[in-house]
């Protein structure tokens, strides 16, 4: 049921997600919009709170269940995942749609082989049980795991945590989805193994032309990995484009303030660095307009009175920001 | 300069199998996490120990601080001979050296109130005077809380303002030196760069040295003054940081610099790829301990450890081909 290739493989629409809390309702994520293209790897940058976890587990139908999806559309392939029955959601996961999450040891059942698990998560395919084994075999040589056919009979703990990642990249590609959504696969690993697994995902979106959508708060990491970028504060989506425009051209002062602060990017030793003052917004009871006035210095009376709409300041290239309109693409 | 701290061929090891299992697998009964580690760090320095996961930067913080006893080698601080001393002595030594832990919620209790939490040092050096409430209040301020913040406990704090508590407590009762294990871990950009302003105003105006333990590079290049290296729990190149950062002689640390990702799309990275994994302290290997993974490994580095190498000025490193900066 596939649709035509130039349409994205992921399109969410003015996506809201609510969770009841007991001092009310906390919108997580506010009028949501974004689009992961065929064959290209899309990036979400953002800090704790932002809404970058929300996201992945409303895409997965795995919200809690104080959390509900309130307006909008999340379509996979043409096909609405907020409506969608949960039996045919589970048909897609683990098929069409996988994931890899930050923490390799957790994500990983400790009490059963690698081999087990990887034959296991082939249950939907029909091959035979030593087809099945052979695929594991395989997939685990392509991620780089040494004398991958005797390892399959050892338990996540005898691997390193550098190869229980690239084990869990290579499980959630052996059904070679559509779109692999990688949760922060790099947080946990030192720097040399975290390079390690960024030209590995490189690789293998290449060689099996899926989509990813890559959430880091690295920026180094997504400007290194990624064709397209999108910048969330506080539940919305602040500014999206292409990774260039992103880096070079950020538009919304958010965006231009959190690059600022990432001291990969200050080239002299410096004693004090730049920080963006003030505290998230309660979401709450948020506040009036633009979400990000507060704490912007150069906020004009418009963001207190309305909530700036995302319109287009380059080519692909949108923010969510008064100022930025103004000052035209 | 006189060293605060000095740190001479320090080694820990704990126990890694019983006999019988040494015995049958040939495994050796106890591993090394530091190996002859040797530092000196002086007054008012900053001094960052660097190294990924199992290179024995958190074992060489904690045996410092007298957290897990050294197998041999002395470390000196301020003068005094640390190593074998009793617990009630190094109880002593403590006001003097204090640790910000990794975990900026998970080191503060969850049952106590932030001023309980800054009030435990002086209760339990018995030093709480009447003016206990206005040293807090006055703590709160040096880490930029409001006083509001002592009624709080820790759940009701964000991941910034615990670290400001973690370091406020550290820094209560004035000490000379603080050891700080990853004080930026699991912190977001905008927030990691108000901790590290705070750590270093706080030296510029009490005079301390500080410690630090990280991985993260580009935290060390903007708060120290010299650098130390590790790998497989010994130090392979140390100096001051501008100078490593500039011209790094020893392949693990160009091998770490290079695998610094930047926040460039079109940056050019003439990136050293290290293959393979990290050896097990179980089996280090022979020779040089990094040419299993060093791409210019050779056969003398297979047989033969390299000495240490001194360029003078404190820069040290270990290598046999060292790169030329």
């Amino acid at each position: 049921m596939k649709h035509d290739s130039s349409s994205p493989v992921l399109e969410i629409r003015d996506l809201t997600v609510e969770f009841r809390t007991s001092r009310g309702g906390l919108k997580a994520l506010r009028h949501v919009n974004l689009d992961v293209p065929r064959g290209e790897i899309m990036g979400i940058v953002g800090e704790s709170g932002c809404g970058k976890s929300t996201l992945i587990s409303a895409i997965l139908g795995l919200l809690a269940t104080n959390g509900a999806v309130t307006s909008g559309e999340i379509r996979f392939d043409g096909e609405d995942i907020v409506t969608m029955s949960a039996e045919r959601l589970r048909a897609l996961r683990g098929d069409r749609l996988s994931v890899v999450f930050q923490d390799p040891m957790t994500a990983l059942n400790p009490v059963l082989t690698i081999g087990t698990q990887m034959t296991a998560i082939q249950y939907r395919t029909g091959r035979s049980g030593a087809e099945k084994e052979r695929r594991a075999v395989d997939m685990l040589a392509r991620v780089n795991i040494p004398d991958p056919a005797s390892r399959l009979a050892q338990y996540p703990h005898q691997f390193s945590g550098g190869m229980r990642q690239r084990i869990c990249i290579a499980m959630a590609l052996i059904a070679e989805p559509d779109l692999l959504i990688a949760d922060e696969p790099t947080t946990a690993l030192d720097a040399t193994l975290e390079v390690q697994v960024i030209n590995l995902l490189k690789e293998l979106q290449a060689e099996f032309g899926c989509s990813i959508l890559f959430i880091s708060h690295h920026l180094g990491v997504v400007a290194e990995l990624c064709d397209r970028v999108a910048v969330m504060y506080a539940g919305e989506v602040v500014e999206r484009g292409d990774v260039r425009d992103i880096f070079h051209h950020a538009s919304h002062p958010y965006a231009m303030k959190l690059l600022q602060c990432d001291p990969g990017r200050i080239g002299t030793a410096t004693r004090r660095l730049p920080t963006i003052p003030g505290d998230l917004p309660d979401l709450v009871d948020l506040p009036q307009g633009c979400i990000f006035r507060g704490r912007c210095d150069r906020a004009i009376a418009r963001c207190v009175a309305e909530p700036p709409p995302e319109h287009r300041v380059g080519k692909a290239h949108w923010a969510a920001c008064h100022v930025a309109e103004e000052a035209g693409p | 300069m006189t060293a605060l701290l000095r740190i001479e061929d320090v080694h820990v090891s704990f126990a890694a199998a019983g006999w019988l299992k040494a015995l049958t697998s040939g495994s050796p009964r106890r591993i090394e996490a530091v190996a002859g580690v040797s530092l000196d760090i002086a007054t008012a320095e900053t001094f960052a120990v660097v190294g990924e996961s199992g290179s024995g930067k958190t074992t060489l913080a904690r045996a410092i601080n007298g957290l897990v006893p050294v197998s041999a080698g002395s470390i000196a601080f301020d003068g005094r001979q640390l190593t074998g001393l009793s617990e009630a002595a190094m109880g002593a030594v403590r006001r003097q050296m204090s640790m910000i832990f990794q975990d900026p919620v998970g080191s503060l209790s969850p049952r106590l109130t932030v001023r309980a939490i800054l009030a435990e040092p002086f209760h339990v050096h018995k030093m709480a005077g009447r003016d206990l409430e206005s040293r807090i209040e006055r703590l709160l301020g040096l880490v930029g809380l409001t006083a509001d913040f002592a009624e709080r406990y820790p759940h009701q704090l964000s991941g910034g303002q615990a670290r400001r508590v973690g370091v406020a407590r550290a820094i209560t009762l004035e000490p000379k030196l603080v050891i700080a294990d990853e004080p930026t871990a699991g912190l977001d950009v905008s927030v990691q760069g108000e901790v590290l302003n705070l750590l270093n105003e706080l030296q510029a105006r009490l005079g301390i040295a500080i410690l630090i333990i990280t991985h993260n590079l580009n935290v060390v290049r903007h708060v120290a003054d010299r650098m130390a290296i590790m790998y497989l729990g010994r130090i392979v190149e140390e100096g001051p940081t501008e100078t490593i950062f500039a011209a790094p002689r020893h392949p693990y640390t160009l091998a770490l610099l290079s695998a610094n990702p930047e926040p460039d799309p079109d940056a050019v990275i003439d990136r050293i790829e290290l293959q393979g994994e990290v050896p097990s302290l179980l089996q280090r290997p022979a020779g040089c301990e990094f040419h299993t993974r060093c791409p210019w490994a050779a056969g003398r580095c297979r047989s033969e450890a390299p000495a240490v190498a001194d360029l003078g000025g404190g820069r040290r490193f270990t290598c046999h081909f060292p790169r030329q900066g």
